[in-house]
C-alpha cells in the first residue's frame, strides 16, 4: 500500500547523503600543476615561514599528507603505486628502502645540491636522495648512574655485564623502528651468526621488552619526563641520539644540562630518504620540491623540528644538539640490501629468542 | 533499506574486498592454498586460541561487574545520577594510548595497586581483562540499562501480588525482557574484546598477540598482504559466527514489551540493601573507571598548575603547524558529521529490521551491519586507499572519509541500541495508526519516534563518542593542518620531552571533558512530549 512512497521517502534521503559525500572531492584537479603533494609519516614537519618561503620562490602550493608510521607510510605508498596520492614521498629509511626500491616506487630523479651531500650519506642510483639522518642508540638516565656511583654503560658489550642487569628497556623489533635498528646494530656488530648469543646474554641480564618507543621511553624510562611520573624504574632505554636535546627543550624552566646522555658505543645509523613517486601527477613540482629538501635552510630547519641531522656540508645544527646529543662517532651501519634479504628472518628468530 | 546497503556496499564491502583480493590473487589466479598454509603455523594457532579466550574472559567479567550498575542506573534516583552516566561513557571514548597510560599508573608497576599492596598486573593477562572492563563498562550500561529503565515495574510488583517470591518474579518477567539487551550488550563487549589492539598492545607487552595486532603487524610492518588477507578471512568467518548465533538467540525471544517512560520507574533506593547496592556500584566504578582519570587529570598538571594547558595554545611549529587546541573543533566538526550520517543510515536499517514484512534476506542484514566491529581498522584503510581511489569516488583526500570511516563503526551502534527498543513496539499501535488514515511516515513520527526517542539520544551519544575516540581508521587520513585529539595526542605522545608529555595529558584531559559534556547535553535534550505513554 504505502510502501512504495516510504521507500520513495528514504531513497530520497539517501540520495540528498551521497550528494553531500560526493561533493566534497579534493581540489588538486582543479588548481591544475600549481599545487605539490607530499607523502610523508606522521613525524614530518617544518616551520612554517621555511615553507612559506619555498611556496613564494617556486610558485607552488606544498600540500602535505601524512601517512600513519614510517612503514605504513611506505606500505601504502606501495599500495597506489600506480595511483600515487602525491608527487613526492618523504622518509623511507635505510631499513625499508630495498622494498620501495624493489617495488619500484620512485622514478629517477638527481635533486640539485646532490652533490654537497656528504660521502657516507650518499646512495647508488638516482632514484631517491638522502635528506637527514639519525642515531638510534641507548640513552641513559644521568641521575642513576651518579646516584649509584655507576659509570654508564659506553658499548654493546657493557649491556650484557652483571653491573647493569635489570636496568635495560628496549622496543618489540617486530612493530617498532628503535627496536628494529637497535637489533640490527647488534647484527652488525657481532656478524649473523653471533648476535643470537648476545640476545640469549642480554635476554639473561633482565632486559625488558615493551612494544612501542612510546611506552619505552614515557613509562619505562627513568630519566623521561613522563617516566619521572610514572615512577619509571630502568635507567637505560633505546631511544635516539637526539632525545637528550628534546628532554632540554621541552622543559620548562631549560636545565643547564640534560638529564640524559647518550650511550656513545650502542649506536645504529637511521638515514631518511625522499624521492620523486612513479606515476606523480605534478613531476615538475615533485622535482622542485626535492631541490629544496635539499637547501641549506631546510636542512637547518630540519633538528628542531623533527628531531633529526642535516646530511648537507655546511648546515648548521643548534646549540642543544651539539652540547648535548651530539651524532654518534662510529655507529653501526648496515647496507639497504642485507637488511632486505634477513629482516624478516632475523626479527622472526629474534622474537622467538626474547619474548617467547 | 536500500540506502544503509548502498553505503555498506560502498564503503565497507568494497574496500575490504578490494584488500583481500589484492592479498589473494596473483596474476588472476586465487591462491586459496595459503589458508591451509598460514592456518598450520603454531604462532598462528596460538594468536587464534588467546584472542578467542581473552575475549570471552573479558566478555564475562565486564558483565559481572557492570550488569549490576545497569540496574543502579535504571531503578534509582540518586544526586549526580546524570554525571555519573557520563563519567562512565567517557572511558569508552578515549584512545588507547591514553588508556594504556592511565592504566599502567594502576595496576603498574609504582601504581596505586602497587604502593597498598605490591601487586603489579601489567604485563599480565588480568591488566588486559580489567582494561576491557574499563572499556566496555557503558556498553553494557547503556544498551542494557537503557531498556530496563522504561520496564514497567508494575509488570514483576503483579507477579510478586500473585505469589511468585522476589527472586522468581524477576527471573520470569524482567530477565526475558532483558535478554535481548543484555545479549546485544554482551555480543558487542565481545567482539571490542575480539578485536581488541591498543589495550592488548600496550598492557599485554609484546608476549601476548591478538588476531587484530597480528593483521596490523603483518599489513603494516612486514607487508605480507596474503597472510594478512587470510587472517581478515578467519577474523571474518569468526565475527560472522559469532553473530550468527547471536541472531539465532535473540529472534526467539524478542517479543513485544510494555514500555513506559523511564522518569516514573527510577525512584529513591529504600532499605539497607538497596543503598548496600548503590555504594557498591558506585564504589566499584570510583576504584575501576575513576581512578584511571583521575591519574590522567593528576599528570596533565605541572608544578605551577595549568602550564602544559596554556602551552597547547601556541603551536611551535613542530609537531604541528596549528596550535594543538585546535584539534578540539577538528574532533568535534567530525563527530557531528559522523554522528549525523550513523544515525540516518542506521536509523533506516533499524527502521526497516522491525518491519513486519522483513524477510530472511533482511534479518541476515542485522548481521552484516554488525561486521565491520570485527574488521580491523588497518584492513579497511588499506581497503579505502586502494578501492576509493578513481573519480567520482576519489575521496582520499577529502575530509569526507574521516566522518565516513567513523560512521562505520557507529552505525552497529545506533542499529543494535535502536532494535530492541523498535521491535518492543507494539505492531497494533502502527496497524490501528495506518486504519486511521496515517501515511507510514506519519506513524512512524507520531507512534514510533516518541518511544525511541530515548534510544536513538543515546545511540547518538554512542556514535558521537565512538567518533570523537576513534584513532584507526583517523590515522590514515590524518592532514597536518588538521589533527584530531587522539591522532594529536599520539603525536605528542610519540616525541621525547616534558612538555610533550605534559601536553598529550593534558589533551587527554580535555578529551575526557568534550566527551562527558557532550554526552550531559545529550542527556539532558528532551523534546516536547508528545507520545503517551
Amino acid at each position: 500500500m504505502n510502501n512504495k512512497k516510504f521507500l520513495a521517502a528514504v531513497v530520497g534521503l539517501g540520495l540528498v547523503t551521497l550528494s553531500a559525500c560526493g561533493s566534497s572531492s579534493d581540489d588538486s584537479e582543479s588548481s591544475g600543476s600549481k599545487t605539490v603533494t607530499l607523502v610523508s609519516h606522521d613525524s614530518w614537519a617544518v616551520s612554517k615561514n621555511v615553507l612559506a618561503d619555498f611556496e613564494k620562490k617556486s610558485g607552488y602550493k606544498v600540500k602535505v599528507l601524512e601517512d600513519g608510521d614510517a612503514g605504513q607510510a611506505v606500505n601504502k605508498a606501495i599500495l597506489t603505486k600506480d595511483n600515487p596520492q602525491g608527487d613526492v614521498f618523504f622518509g623511507v629509511d635505510n631499513t625499508l628502502l630495498s622494498r620501495a626500491l624493489d617495488n619500484g616506487l620512485f622514478q629517477s630523479y638527481e635533486a640539485k645540491g646532490a652533490d654537497r651531500i656528504k660521502a657516507g650519506y650518499r646512495v647508488d642510483g638516482d632514484k631517491v636522495t638522502p635528506i637527514d639522518t639519525g642515531d638510534i642508540c641507548v640513552n641513559y638516565d644521568k641521575a642513576y648512574f651518579t646516584e649509584h656511583k655507576l659509570q654508564p654503560p659506553t658499548s654493546y658489550d657493557d649491556l650484557i655485564k652483571p653491573a647493569y642487569k635489570n636496568l635495560l628497556v628496549t622496543e618489540n623489533a617486530s612493530t617498532s623502528s628503535p627496536g628494529l635498528g637497535f637489533l640490527l646494530g647488534s647484527a652488525a656488530k657481532y656478524g649473523d651468526d653471533s648476535w643470537q648469543g648476545y640476545w640469549k646474554k642480554l635476554k639473561a641480564n633482565g632486559v625488558k621488552v615493551v612494544d612501542g618507543w612510546e611506552q619505552a621511553y614515557n613509562e619505562e624510562f627513568s630519566g623521561s619526563a613522563g617516566g619521572k611520573k610514572a615512577k619509571a624504574d630502568r635507567p637505560l632505554v633505546v631511544s635516539y641520539a637526539s632525545s637528550p636535546p628534546a628532554e632540554v627543550i621541552y622543559a620548562d624552566p631549560k636545565p643547564t644540562t640534560a638529564p640524559t646522555g647518550v650511550a656513545q658505543g650502542t649506536c645504529f645509523r637511521q638515514i631518511e630518504y625522499a624521492g620523486l613517486l612513479s606515476n606523480a601527477a605534478n613531476a615538475k613540482g615533485g622535482k622542485a620540491l626535492l631541490d629544496f629538501l635539499l637547501t641549506k635552510e631546510f636542512q637547518q630547519d630540519m633538528p628542531l623540528n623533527m628531531f633529526v641531522y642535516p646530511v648537507v656540508n655546511g648546515a648548521q645544527v643548534p646549540a642543544e644538539f651539539t652540547q648535548y646529543g651530539p651524532q654518534a662517532k662510529d655507529p653501526e651501519t648496515m647496507d639497504p640490501a642485507k637488511i632486505a634479504d634477513n629482516r624478516d628472518d632475523w626479527v622472526k628468530s629474534w622474537t622467538s629468542l626474547v619474548l617467547k | 533499506m536500500a540506502v544503509p546497503i548502498a553505503f555498506f556496499a560502498v564503503f565497507f564491502a568494497y574496500p575490504v574486498a578490494a584488500i583481500v583480493a589484492r592479498g589473494l590473487e596473483t596474476d588472476g589466479t586465487w591462491q586459496f592454498g595459503r589458508i591451509t598454509d598460514v592456518l598450520t603455523q603454531p604462532d598462528i594457532r596460538h594468536v587464534l586460541w588467546f584472542t578467542t579466550w581473552q575475549a570471552l574472559a573479558s566478555t564475562a567479567l565486564t558483565l559481572l561487574v557492570a550488569l549490576p550498575g545497569a540496574y543502579v542506573f535504571a531503578r534509582f534516583d540518586f544526586p549526580g545520577k546524570q554525571i555519573l552516566r557520563a563519567v562512565v561513557t567517557v572511558p569508552f571514548v578515549l584512545p588507547t594510548v591514553v588508556v594504556g597510560t592511565a592504566f599502567l599508573a594502576l595496576v603498574g608497576r609504582g601504581g596505586l595497586l602497587d604502593e597498598l599492596w605490591g601487586v603489579r598486573l601489567d604485563t599480565t593477562v588480568w591488566a588486559i581483562l580489567l582494561a576491557h572492563v574499563f572499556f566496555n563498562y557503558a556498553v553494557v550500561v547503556r544498551t542494557v540499562g537503557g531498556l530496563w529503565a522504561q520496564l514497567d515495574p508494575r509488570q514483576e510488583e503483579a507477579a510478586r501480588m500473585l505469589g511468585a517470591s522476589r527472586l522468581r518474579a524477576w527471573r520470569t518477567v524482567t530477565l526475558p525482557a532483558l535478554a535481548p539487551a543484555v545479549a546485544a550488550a554482551a555480543l558487542m563487549v565481545f567482539l571490542f574484546t575480539f578485536t581488541s589492539f591498543g589495550v592488548v598492545q600496550i598492557l599485554g607487552g609484546p608476549t601476548f598477540s591478538t588476531l587484530e595486532v597480528e593483521i596490523y603487524r603483518q599489513t603494516s610492518e612486514i607487508f605480507d598482504l596474503s597472510t594478512a588477507a587470510v587472517l581478515t578471512l578467519i577474523q571474518f568467518v569468526a565475527v560472522g559466527a559469532v553473530l550468527a548465533l547471536h541472531a539465532w538467540s535473540v529472534r526467539r525471544r524478542e517479543t513485544a514489551l510494555r514500555l513506559v517512560d523511564e522518569s516514573v520507574t527510577a525512584r529513591r533506593p529504600r532499605g539497607a540493601g538497596e543503598w548496600g547496592l548503590l555504594a557498591g556500584v558506585v564504589g566499584s566504578v570510583a576504584v575501576l573507571l575513576v581512578l584511571p582519570l583521575a591519574v590522567l587529570v593528576q599528570r596533565s598538571l605541572d608544578a605551577s598548575g595549568f602550564g602544559y594547558y596554556r602551552a597547547l595554545t601556541h603551536s611551535d611549529g613542530g609537531v604541528f603547524l596549528v596550535a594543538p587546541i585546535e584539534a578540539v573543533g577538528n574532533s568535534l566538526e567530525y563527530a557531528l558529521a559522523a554522528t549525523a550520517i550513523a544515525v540516518v543510515i542506521g536509523g533506516l536499517a533499524a527502521a526497516a529490521l522491525t518491519r513486519r514484512d522483513a524477510g530472511r534476506f533482511v534479518r541476515g542484514f542485522d548481521a552484516l551491519l554488525m561486521l565491520p566491529l570485527g574488521v580491523s581498522a588497518v584492513t579497511v584503510g588499506f581497503g579505502f586507499l586502494i578501492s576509493l581511489d578513481e573519480p567520482p569516488l576519489d575521496l582520499r583526500q577529502s575530509w569526507i572519509l574521516v566522518p565516513l570511516a567513523q560512521a562505520l563503526v557507529g552505525v552497529p551502534f545506533v542499529v543494535r541500541t535502536m532494535l530492541p527498543v523498535l521491535r518492543a513496539v507494539d505492531h497494533r499501535l502502527r496497524e490501528a495508526a495506518a486504519v486511521l488514515g496515517a501515511s507510514p511516515w506519519r506513524v512512524w513520527r507520531e507512534v514510533d519516534l516518541p518511544m525511541v526517542r530515548r534510544a536513538l539520544l543515546i545511540a547518538a551519544g554512542f556514535a558521537f563518542a565512538v567518533s570523537l575516540g576513534e584513532f584507526g581508521a583517523t590515522v590514515f587520513i590524518a592532514r597536518p593542518d588538521n589533527p584530531t585529539l587522539p591522532v594529536a595526542v599520539a603525536r605528542l605522545l610519540g616525541r621525547a620531552g616534558d612538555l610533550n608529555y605534559g601536553q598529550a595529558m593534558a589533551l587527554s584531559t580535555i578529551l575526557m571533558v568534550v566527551c562527558a559534556v557532550a554526552l550531559l547535553v545529550l542527556e539532558r535534550l528532551r523534546t516536547d512530549r508528545t507520545g503517551e505513554f
